[in-house]
């Protein structure tokens, strides 16, 4: 098959683009060629506007005010609670604790299950984790004499099932793992995962960060015992993330962060925790953001259709192809299932070069490590590119990006 | 730590008025960045048993690594790093500290010397690049000095 006939049209992301501003500014001379997605997304004008409308209407705070503001606050904030549960099919909205982030839910969870850790137990997570999802679980081995093992990757860097099963053997009490990487874009077999964690009564935690803006999620489904992501890789704000876990498992855990709003009572003899998901959710929490999410979700829903998923994937494979046309290039990991990502380096450049002279010609990607250093170490790179798409990455975005990535071929080669 | 021989550092940095005309006259991104990278190669390179920890300059995503030694009240410095722009971006530094005392100096400040040749951006501690770091590490040298 010829790649640069391939047909590859994207008019879902081109009707789309006009609600994002950042992408339509027209402030540029050159409009901005954003790939770089997985680590943040940029914002649909819905979710930037009921945030500002909030704070111009409705601010107050949550769970306190005796008065109609805040009642209507407060209603607001646990309506997107329960948008949340119905958006990733969990049973009951107290299973969805509002967070700061991934990386808060994920250290919530960590320290939260301490109690129930003890001195020589065996915590599995996968070599192709974000930071996010290493170093809480070695911060958890350290104060109690666990053991973090790291799950191997096949040659062609995917999640390797024999590693997996080997180290089922040794009964963990842990299995963590992203859903899909975010430095390469390959999606883990999480049903399988859980499913064989449960045969050893491991407790499961699903890093949903990079799959959350890209595919549906049924977290019932799934079984997994927790399930993480962020609002700002799914076309939400900063500062607002989401922990679901099941109820007994977050029952179970002890609160990382204590204060108020998750108190019962309170004395200096003794304080009772409150209930869920007040008693994991300490301090006023981030109102604007939360309810900012509930607007990206029904972004989501309303435009991450089975026809808008096909075309980004078809987007992907396009990108690969071209990728793959150059000379001098290297991917990793770069598989037809994977989503949104394609991670590369020009043989004999430095990834850091790459990035610098494609930012001359406008074009966003991440390049580094892209906090996988144990997936570097793997790969035996410093580190590489990472091109990332979204719902509003057209074509064109591939193409400017080609055109701009052989331009600095060119410069090199001089 | 070792430090490579006194012979090494008294190497002829680019002459910094000769890069400040030739850059002042680039039209786009590529020559500018051509310039640069071949700035990059005339400077020595660091040997790999001197690319060591505790030479290396904090704050980059690239390693670079910084050498000093002042001899006869002048200051010289070998600077390397793996990647050709950070390279390049040490060139200017060279041109404008490399083998001078503080009085020989070029009077166009150095965060000035960037911004003029539209680099300046590069220099912005925002960047992981480390330049910031580089450059402080070398001014610093020169303030002790007075
Ligand atoms: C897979 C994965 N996990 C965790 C994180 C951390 O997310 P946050 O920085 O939003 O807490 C990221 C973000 O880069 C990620 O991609």
């Amino acid at each position: 098959m010829n790649v640069m006939t391939q047909s590859c049209a994207t008019p879902l992301a081109i009707a789309i683009r006009p609600l994002f501003p950042t992408l339509e500014s027209t402030e540029k001379v050159q409009p901005l060629c954003y790939l770089d997605t997985a680590a943040t997304s940029q914002k649909p004008l819905s979710v930037i506007e009921r945030m500002q409308d909030y704070y111009l209407n409705e601010n107050s705070n949550v769970h306190r005010g005796a008065y109609q503001l805040s009642a209507q606050a407060t209603q607001k904030y646990e309506q997107v609670r329960e948008q949340v549960k119905n958006f990733i099919y969990a049973q009951q909205s107290q299973q969805i604790i509002f967070t700061h982030g991934t990386t808060e839910a994920i250290n919530m969870v960590a320290w939260g299950i301490e109690p129930q850790i003890t001195q020589g137990d065996i915590i599995l997570v996968d070599t192709a984790s974000h930071h996010a999802n290493i170093v809480p679980w070695q911060q958890l081995a350290k104060r109690t004499g666990a053991e973090v093992k790291a799950i191997g990757l096949t040659t062609d860097s995917r999640f390797d099932l024999e590693s997996y099963r080997q180290l089922l053997t040794l009964n963990p009490k842990v299995v963590a793992v992203p859903h899909i990487t975010n430095a390469l874009g390959t999606v883990n077999p999480v049903e399988t995962i859980v499913e064989l964690a449960k045969q050893v009564n491991a407790i499961t935690l699903i890093d949903g960060a990079q799959a959350v803006a890209h595919m549906p999620l049924n977290v019932s489904e799934l079984d997994c015992d927790f399930y993480v992501f962020s609002g700002h890789k799914m076309y939400g704000p900063t500062g607002v993330g989401i922990l679901y876990g099941k109820t007994s498992q977050l029952e179970a855990l002890q609160p990382l962060m204590t204060g108020g709003e998750m108190i019962k009572t309170v004395s200096f003899e003794e304080t009772t925790f409150g209930a869920l998901p007040n008693r994991l959710e300490a301090g006023t929490p981030p109102i604007a953001e939360v309810i900012g999410l509930g607007k990206a979700i029904e972004f989501i829903q309303n435009n991450l259709t089975a026809e808008h998923q096909a075309e980004e994937q078809a987007l992907l494979q396009y990108l690969q192809a071209q990728l793959k046309q150059l000379n001098g290039i290297e991917l990793y990991g770069a598989h037809e299932s994977n989503i949104a990502v394609v991670a590369f380096n020009l043989l004999g450049e430095h990834h850091q070069d790459i990035g610098i002279l494609l930012d001359q010609q406008n074009i966003a990607i991440r390049c580094g490590h892209h906090c996988a250093m144990p997936l570097m170490q793997h790969l035996n790179l410093k580190g590489c590119c990472r091109v990332s798409l979204g719902i509003y990455s057209t074509k064109a975005d591939i193409d400017q990006f080609i055109t701009a990535l052989k331009a600095v071929q060119e410069l090199f080669a001089e | 730590m070792r430090l490579p021989d006194n012979s090494q550092f008294q190497y002829q940095a680019p002459d910094f008025d000769e890069l400040v005309t030739l850059f002042s006259n680039t039209r786009s991104w590529q020559e500018k960045y051509r310039h640069l990278m071949l700035l990059g190669k005339q400077i020595p390179t660091l040997a790999k048993e001197y690319r060591v920890e505790a030479a290396q300059v904090d704050g980059c995503e690239s390693a670079a690594w910084l050498y000093h030694q002042q001899i006869n009240g002048k200051h010289y410095f070998i600077a390397d790093s793996d990647t050709r722009i950070v390279k390049g971006l040490i060139a200017i530094l060279m041109a404008y500290f490399h083998g001078k005392n503080t009085d020989e100096l070029p009077e166009q400040a150095i965060e000035m010397v960037f911004h003029n040749i539209g680099l300046s951006q590069q220099l912005s501690p925002s960047r992981t690049n480390g330049l910031q770091h580089i450059t402080q590490q070398m001014q610093h040298k020169f303030v002790k000095l007075t």
